[in-house]
């Protein structure tokens, strides 16, 4: 059985004066319904360029590759037939609902026009469904709350209104782009758990797109780690945070302050910039930020490296050999990381 | 005791609520309320709190860049609480900040070396081989590349123009610096390149810093002592250690339960103390203690007498009748997250 969402060699390019921006440039991967994909990478590496081109929503782009959605191809089927899936089959839940909502309408008017679009309805019945769902995302006094405006609500009450409008009509497919980004650290633990209490409820497949290695954990069975439109490392989350084989998630987790350790002298960051789009360095993108680069005899300036399984279903974008790798996270990486 | 380079006592500061076409005042935001505080000579002192806690008004008040409207702020044995802006200047020098956002903080029609040179300009200050010189030796200092005097902040990244912008507050060696969200608009990989900036100039220039932040990995990684805002108060201030390995406050308990966790094998397990709701308004806090509505430890007297920051056995300055870890209790009751981080 083919997987319920499943995406192959995805490439999102933008046309600019400046020349051609390769925001996504052959992303692949799959998901199952009531699974989580983490998707992680910095500001520019193509995340969030995917959750648009998954619910259509690139106009001027040149897309290729293949989308299927329950065995749906979505890449190139009719505008109006993704918009008849859009909302109903999979929905989106932005980063900033202040700006995502429209402010002249209630809080209510939203939901209820949503869901009468894709479910023939009477205004009534469409106004209880409302009160239901933002009774469900824990909104207190739901029947009256429906009847407020965005600028009301608080940010938390907001990112709940804009959860309950994207599960309003049930989507089997929930993309959330920096769900809690906006948030206050009390309410972005707030959300989360409603996040992963509502996933389990509707078995829907949820993709969290994020900077923050945070929240990825908290949420995903699965993690993609995108640099320069690309994917250097895909695996489980225990892959990722346990087992990392790319340099740049080496990178990611070695500039993070945590919590959960003894803080250590000095982070570890990543040295340079993420590249522009427009002019990704040839070879490995990431080679020049790399601090293991000289190992690889050059091939990392002349080649893209493949990505090729090190484990099953653990897919690294490197030309290391996978046995250098392993070395290098077990005699330097992880040590320090642990000191941490 | 050395005395304190800076020291804050009973800070306020209200912003008037207006309505009406007479601009009636009809209340206040109390963004600001009753904050002491000192800053030791080469220490970090962290700010940290959700958004609305007054963190920022408070670096904006000590910088003098709102006036003050009660209370007293002390800078090296001088009153600069309600000094005018002309004899404001000169202390200026002395105490700098860095801004949160490197986008808007830097005039997009200047050259970096306009930027950077500018302090020296209006204080007129005389450097020994001239502005130009003094500048690049300021963009080799925070990492950047001297040549690049002449180019405009469009042309660079965040991080670098976030240095742009360190560059500009070290110009005429502050003895303090504010640091307002010095990262958060940063990516992780420059946040992490930005901190270590900071530490090392630290060192090399024998600077003091507040740094204000909502991300409390970041404070605790690059702070001395840290102090918790809610509602326009302090709730607790303690040393980095002391107040992250036993947190005293519920509130602090709350703020650090809530930090999602880098581990996924830790998500299941994890000790959770999640506060409801919002922070309430500023113009209409709680009575009392401020927190009293979203805390679950809160009896009746929370809701009617204010507690007192006061120090508690273990070093910590907490507001709180019943503060968590209290040494009258025995170790183990009340166990969370930071004591088991503390075994593992």
């Amino acid at each position: 059985m083919s997987p319920f969402l499943e995406v192959k060699d995805l490439r999102i390019h933008f046309k600019t004066d400046d020349g051609l921006v390769k925001a996504v440039d052959g992303l692949s991967f799959e998901l199952e319904r009531g699974k989580t994909l983490g998707i992680v990478g910095e500001s520019g590496s193509g995340k969030s360029v995917t959750s648009l081109g998954i619910l259509g929503l690139h106009n001027r782009a040149q897309i290729s590759g293949e989308i299927w959605l329950h065995g749906e191809e979505l890449v190139g089927a009719g505008s109006d037939h993704v918009r008849g899936l859009r909302g109903k089959r999979m929905a989106m839940i932005f980063q900033d609902p202040l700006s995502s909502m429209h402010p002249y309408y209630t809080v209510g008017a939203q939901i209820i026009e949503a869901y009468r679009i894709h479910n023939k309805v009477t205004k009534a019945v469409a106004r209880k469904h409302a009160v239901d769902m933002l009774g469900r995302v824990g909104i207190p006094q739901p029947d009256r709350r429906v009847d407020s405006y965005p600028h009301e609500f608080s940010g938390g009450m907001r990112q709940r209104a804009m959860i309950a409008m994207a599960l309003s009509c049930d989507p089997e497919l929930l993309i959330a782009d920096e769900p809690t980004t906006a948030l206050d650290v009390t309410v972005q633990a707030q959300i989360l758990d409603l996040m992963r209490d509502l996933q389990r409820e509707f078995d829907s497949a949820l993709i969290v797109i994020t900077h923050d290695l945070g929240v990825v954990a908290e949420l995903s069975d699965d993690i993609l780690v995108m640099y320069a439109g690309k994917c250097v490392e895909y695996g489980t989350a225990d892959d990722i945070f346990y087992r990392p084989e790319h340099p740049y998630t080496w990178g990611l987790l070695g500039s993070m302050p945590r919590l959960d350790r003894e803080p250590s002298e000095r982070l570890l960051p990543i040295k340079g910039t993420p590249p522009s789009l427009i002019n990704v360095p040839p070879g490995c993108a990431f080679h020049p930020r790399c601090p293991h680069a000289e190992l690889t005899a050059g091939r990392a300036r002349a080649e893209v490296p493949d990505l090729l399984a090190s484990q099953p279903g653990h897919l690294v974008r490197c030309h290391l050999a996978p046995a250098e790798r392993r070395r290098l996270w077990d005699a330097e990486i992880k040590p320090h990381l642990e000191t941490q | 005791m050395t005395e304190p380079l800076l020291s804050v006592r009973d800070l306020t500061k209200h912003f008037p609520v207006t309505k009406g076409l007479l601009r009636r005042q009809v209340g206040a935001v109390k963004a600001v309320d009753g904050v002491s505080f000192e800053v030791r000579k080469g220490e970090t002192l962290g700010l940290v709190g959700e958004s609305g806690c007054g963190k920022t008004t408070t670096g904006r008040l000590i910088t003098r860049l709102l006036e003050p409207t009660g209370g007293r702020i002390v800078f090296e044995g001088v009153d600069i609480t309600h000094v005018k802006q002309g004899r404001m200047r000169p202390l200026r020098r002395d105490m700098q900040m860095i801004f949160q956002d490197p986008y808007s903080s830097l005039n997009p029609r200047h050259t970096v070396g306009t930027i950077v040179g500018a302090p020296f300009r209006i204080q007129n200050v005389k450097t020994e081989s001239g502005i130009k010189k003094a500048v690049q030796d300021l963009l080799e200092l925070v990492g950047l590349n001297p040549e690049h005097y002449n180019r405009y902040p469009h042309e660079f990244s965040g991080g670098q123009r976030q240095r742009i912008g360190i560059a500009r507050t070290l110009a005429l060696k502050p003895k303090l610096i504010i640091a307002d969200e010095p990262v958060s608009a940063l990516d992780v990989s420059i946040q992490a390149q930005v901190v270590n900036l900071l530490e090392d100039l630290q060192g090399e220039l024998d600077l003091t810093y507040v740094v204000i932040a909502h991300d409390l990995s970041v404070v605790r990684h690059i702070s001395d002592r840290v102090a918790v805002m809610y509602l326009g108060k302090i709730v607790e201030l303690a040393e980095r250690k002391a107040l992250y390995d036993s947190p005293m406050h519920p509130y602090t308990n709350a703020l650090l339960a809530a930090v999602p966790v880098p581990d996924p094998r830790k998500r299941a397990d994890r000790d959770r103390i999640r506060l409801t709701g919002d922070v309430p308004s500023p113009i209409n806090p709680p009575p009392a203690c401020r927190f009293h509505t979203r805390c679950w430890k809160a009896q009746d007297i929370c809701k009617t007498q204010e507690p007192p920051l006061e120090a508690l056995a273990s070093g910590h300055l907490v507001a709180c009748h019943f503060p968590e870890n209290a040494p009258d209790k025995p170790a183990g009751v009340g166990a969370h997250p930071a004591e088991e981080r503390a075994t593992t």
